[in-house]
C-alpha cells in the first residue's frame, strides 16, 4: 500500500514537472527553446536505452545505430522523394519507428544471443556499421556532409516556429514516456526485471528469456526510430556525426546519470547533460571538466543517479535538521 | 527581452506555483538578456572554429589570423566597434550548427565567419538562409556551396576558396611539365574528391592520363597497406592529404623507396604542417592560393608580424581570416560603418577588389574569390631575414585571377556533376 503511495507521488511529480515545462518553454530565448528540444528528443532515446539498461540489464552501446535510421531516413525522404513535408509526416514518424524497429529485429538476431561485455561489443560493432554506411554510401547519404533537410513539414500549422515544434516533440515524449511506463508495468515488464535479476531463475521457470529480450530490444530500437525522425527535423540536418560512437556512449551516461531502470532518470539525464554540454560551452572553455566531474560525482556518490535523490532521501534530510532543531529547543 | 521575463514573471506570480515558476524564469532569463546591452553601431561577428579535438590547432589558426586584423585597426570598422563571438564546433557539423543557432539567436550576430571542414560549410549554408544572417565560409572549401547549389544560400559570400579551384591550374602545370600517367592517393571524403577530381578534369584534357585512384580513409596514419599497389609506371604521384596524414605519407613514401616525383594538393604542404615535417619533402610541388613564401611586401611583413605574435609561419587558415576581417572592414567603409542588412552586405562585397596579403581578391557572380593560385615547391632555405634554413613553399608559377570554372567557363562547367568519387570517371584505370 505504501509503495503504491509512493509510486503514486512520484507520478504527480512528473506530471507537476511536465507541466511547468511545457508552459515555461515557450517564455525562454529562441535558443534555449532549440536545447530543450534537442534534450527531449535525446530523452526519447535514453529511455528507449533504459528499457534495455535499467530493465533488461543489458548495456547496449549501439543505441545511436536507431537514431542514425529514422534520422537518415527523415532525411532522404524528405530530400530525394518530398515526402514528409506535409502530413505525409505522420507516416513518416510511423516510418522511423518502423524503420528503428525492424534494425533492431535484425541486429538483434545478432546480439541477443550475448551478455555483459560481450552484448556491448556487438551493439558496439553493429552501430559502427551503421556509421560506415552513412558514412560511406554517398549516393544515398551524402556521406561526410550529410544532408540538409528542405525544411521543417507543414500540416495544419507550420512546424517551421521553433514553439511549434517543441510542442510536437513534447507530445511525442509525453506519449512515449507513458507508453514505456506502461510497459514496464506490464507482466512483460516484470519478466525483463526478472531476467535482469537472475536470467537462468527466469528460464528455469518456463520463461522464454531470449525472446523477452529480442522484443525489448526492438521495442529499444522503435523508440529509437522516434528520436531519430524527431532529431532531423529538430536540427535540419543529418550528419554521420549524429550517428558515431559518442552518441551511444552519451546515450549510456545520460541513463546513468539520471538513474537506470527509472525511465524518467534518462530524461532527466538527457536534459543535463544537452545543458551542461551546449550551453556550458557556450559560456566557459573548459566545460568539459565540469561535465566530466558531473558523471564521476554521481558514479561515486549517486550509484543510484539523480533519481535518487528522491523525495525520500531529501525527506530524511529534512526530519533530520528539524530533529536537531528541535533538540535545541529542548536545551 | 528584460521586459519580456518581467511580464512573463508576474503573469505567472497569480498562481500557487508562481515562486517556483520565477525562480525557473529566472534561471532561463538571466543569461538572455546579454545581447540586449549592444549598441547600434556594433558589428557582432561570430566565429566558429574547432578550438578542441584532433583539428583544434588548425582553428587557432582561423581565429588568430581574423584577430590580428581587428587588433591592427583596434577593432573599428569604419566607426563600427567589432565584437568577435567565437564558439568551438569541435569540427562536428551538427554541433556547428547548434552554435550557429547560438550566435544568430543569442548574440544576435550580423555576420558568421568560419567553418573549418567542407562538411561544416554545407551544414552552416542552410542556417544562414534560415536565418537571413550573412556567413562568409574562410576555410570551408565545398565547391557546390558556390556552384550548383549556390541559389540556395544567398547570404553567403566565401573568402576562402573552392576544393578544386587550385587544383584545375595544377593540372595544367602538370601536363606541362612532360607527366602522361599519374597516380592519385586522396583522403576519402568529399574534399579529396573534389581536389583529385578538379585535377583529374585538368590533366586529362591535356593529354595526362590518371591511370589510379586510392583512398585512404580520413586520418589514416600508417599507409603501408596503400602504397605497395602504386602502380610502377606511374610518371607521378599526386596526394591529397590533410592534418596528421599530410606529415605521414612523405616519410613512409620516402621509406619505402619511392622515387618518383610528388606533387600534391594544396594542404598536403600548407604552412600548418610544412613545418614539422622532414627533409624529405624538398621538391614536393603544390598549389594554393596562399603561400607563407609569397615573396610580396605586404606578405614580408604579414609573415613577420605573425610569427613574432604566435611563434610560427602563417599558414593559409589564417591569411584567410585575416583577409575575411579586412574584407568585411573594406565593405563597412563603403556604408560608413552602418550595418546595410544582410543582402545589401553581401552585394557590398562583391562589389570590392580587396588588395590581400595572398594578391588581389574579388567575388565572382556566384559569390567565390576570384584570386591568384601559386604553384609551391617546397625549398629549403633561408627567407624573410630569418637566419635558419627552413622550409618554405617557394611559389615557382603563378596563374593570375583564376576563378571557380577555370577555362571552361561558368555554364559548361555546372553542367558536369560536382566531382566525386566516381567523377570524373577513371578512364584509364585498369
Amino acid at each position: 500500500m505504501a509503495s503504491t503511495m509512493r509510486s503514486q507521488r512520484k507520478i504527480w511529480a512528473v506530471v507537476a514537472v511536465l507541466a511547468v515545462l511545457g508552459l515555461l518553454a515557450p517564455h525562454t530565448n529562441a535558443f534555449v527553446i532549440l536545447l530543450i528540444t534537442r534534450a527531449l528528443v535525446l530523452a526519447i532515446l535514453a529511455m528507449s536505452l533504459d528499457i534495455l539498461l535499467g530493465f533488461t540489464g543489458l548495456a547496449s552501446l549501439g543505441q545511436a545505430a536507431y537514431l542514425g535510421v529514422g534520422a537518415y531516413l527523415t532525411a532522404i525522404l524528405g530530400t530525394k522523394f518530398q515526402f514528409g513535408l506535409g502530413w505525409s509526416f505522420l507516416p513518416v514518424i510511423l516510418l522511423g519507428i518502423l524503420a528503428g524497429g525492424a534494425t533492431a529485429a535484425l541486429f538483434g538476431l545478432v546480439a541477443v544471443r550475448a551478455a555483459g561485455v560481450y552484448f556491448l561489443m556487438i551493439t558496439l560493432a553493429l552501430g559502427q556499421c551503421v556509421w560506415g554506411l552513412a558514412y560511406r554510401w554517398n549516393s544515398m547519404t551524402g556521406g561526410d556532409n550529410g544532408i540538409n533537410l528542405p525544411g521543417r513539414p507543414a500540416l495544419a500549422i507550420d512546424l517551421a516556429d521553433d514553439v511549434t515544434y517543441f510542442y510536437v516533440v513534447f507530445v511525442l515524449f509525453v506519449a512515449s514516456l507513458l507508453l514505456l511506463h506502461v510497459l514496464v508495468k506490464s507482466p512483460f515488464g516484470r519478466s525483463l526485471e526478472g531476467i535482469r535479476e537472475r536470467e537462468l531463475r527466469m528460464r528455469i521457470l518456463g520463461y522464454n528469456t531470449w525472446l523477452h529480450k529480442y522484443l525489448a530490444f526492438i521495442i529499444a530500437g522503435a523508440f529509437g526510430g522516434l528520436a531519430g525522425v524527431l532529431w532531423a527535423h529538430a536540427n535540419g540536418h543529418v550528419s554521420p556525426e549524429d550517428v558515431v560512437l559518442t552518441t551511444s556512449v552519451d546515450a549510456l551516461l545520460m541513463v546513468v546519470l539520471g538513474g537506470a531502470g527509472t525511465l524518467v532518470g534518462g530524461a532527466l539525464g538527457a536534459g543535463v547533460v544537452v545543458f551542461l554540454r551546449e550551453y556550458l560551452s557556450t559560456l566557459v572553455p573548459w566545460w568539459q571538466y565540469i561535465l566530466g566531474g558531473v558523471y564521476v560525482l554521481t558514479i561515486l556518490y549517486l550509484p543510484g543517479g539523480l533519481m535518487s535523490i528522491s523525495a525520500r532521501s531529501l525527506l530524511r534530510a529534512a526530519t533530520s535538521a528539524l530533529g536537531r532543531a528541535k533538540n535545541i529547543d529542548v536545551h | 527581452m528584460i521586459e519580456h521575463i518581467v511580464t512573463t514573471i508576474t503573469r505567472h506570480s497569480a498562481n500557487p506555483a508562481g515562486s517556483m515558476l520565477m525562480g525557473c524564469a529566472l534561471a532561463f532569463g538571466i543569461s538572455l538578456s546579454a545581447a540586449e546591452g549592444a549598441r547600434a553601431e556594433d558589428l557582432r561577428v561570430g566565429f566558429i572554429a574547432p578550438m578542441t579535438g584532433l583539428f583544434g590547432q588548425v582553428g587557432k589558426d582561423m581565429v588568430n589570423g581574423f584577430e590580428m586584423y581587428t587588433e591592427e585597426v583596434k577593432g573599428d570598422f569604419a566607426g563600427a566597434s567589432v565584437k568577435f563571438i567565437l564558439e568551438d564546433d569541435q569540427a562536428k557539423p551538427p554541433v556547428a550548427v547548434l552554435k550557429a543557432e547560438k550566435l544568430i539567436r543569442q548574440d544576435k550576430v550580423h555576420i558568421l565567419v568560419g567553418g573549418l571542414l567542407a562538411s561544416t560549410g554545407y551544414a552552416l549554408a542552410p542556417v544562414s538562409t534560415r536565418d537571413k544572417v550573412v556567413y562568409i565560409p574562410s576555410v570551408s572549401s565545398a565547391d557546390d556551396m558556390t556552384q550548383r547549389e549556390s541559389a540556395k544560400y544567398p547570404y553567403v559570400a566565401r573568402t576562402g576558396w573552392t576544393s578544386s579551384q587550385p587544383s584545375h591550374p595544377f593540372g595544367e602545370w602538370a601536363c606541362e611539365q612532360g607527366y602522361k600517367r599519374i597516380v592519385a592517393i586522396g583522403a576519402d571524403y568529399a574534399f579529396g574528391y573534389e581536389v583529385v577530381g578538379g585535377f583529374q578534369k585538368a590533366f586529362e584534357d591535356c593529354g595526362g592520363k590518371i591511370i589510379q585512384k586510392i583512398w585512404p580513409p580520413l586520418g589514416t596514419i600508417d599507409f603501408g597497406p596503400f602504397i605497395p599497389t602504386i602502380k610502377q609506371d606511374a610518371d607521378a604521384i599526386f596526394t591529397v592529404m590533410v592534418g596528421p596524414m599530410s606529415l605521414q605519407l612523405p616519410k613512409q613514401l620516402a621509406a619505402a623507396g619511392n622515387k618518383k616525383p610528388v606533387i600534391g594538393g594544396g594542404t598536403s604542404y600548407d604552412e600548418f604542417v610544412l613545418p614539422s615535417m622532414g627533409d624529405d619533402v624538398v621538391g614536393h610541388v603544390s598549389p594554393l592560393q596562399y603561400s607563407a613564401a609569397l615573396d610580396s611586401p605586404k606578405n614580408a611583413a604579414f609573415v613577420k608580424k605573425y610569427r613574432e605574435k604566435h611563434g610560427k609561419v602563417p599558414s593559409y587558415y589564417s591569411e584567410s581570416n585575416y583577409t575575411t576581417a579586412q574584407w568585411i572592414h573594406e565593405a563597412m567603409k563603403k556604408t560608413g560603418g552602418k550595418w546595410s542588412g544582410a543582402e545589401e552586405f553581401v552585394r557590398t562585397m562583391a562589389s570590392i577588389k580587396v588588395d590581400a596579403v595572398r594578391g588581389p581578391v574579388s567575388l565572382d557572380d556566384m559569390m567565390n574569390p576570384i584570386q591568384n593560385i601559386y604553384i609551391k615547391k617546397v625549398e629549403k632555405k633561408k627567407m624573410f631575414g630569418y637566419d635558419k634554413d627552413e622550409l618554405w613553399n617557394t611559389v615557382i608559377k603563378t596563374y593570375t585571377n583564376v576563378d571557380q570554372f577555370w577555362k571552361y567557363g561558368k555554364d559548361a562547367f555546372l553542367k558536369q556533376p560536382v566531382y566525386s568519387r566516381d567523377y570524373p570517371p577513371c578512364k584509364y584505370c585498369e
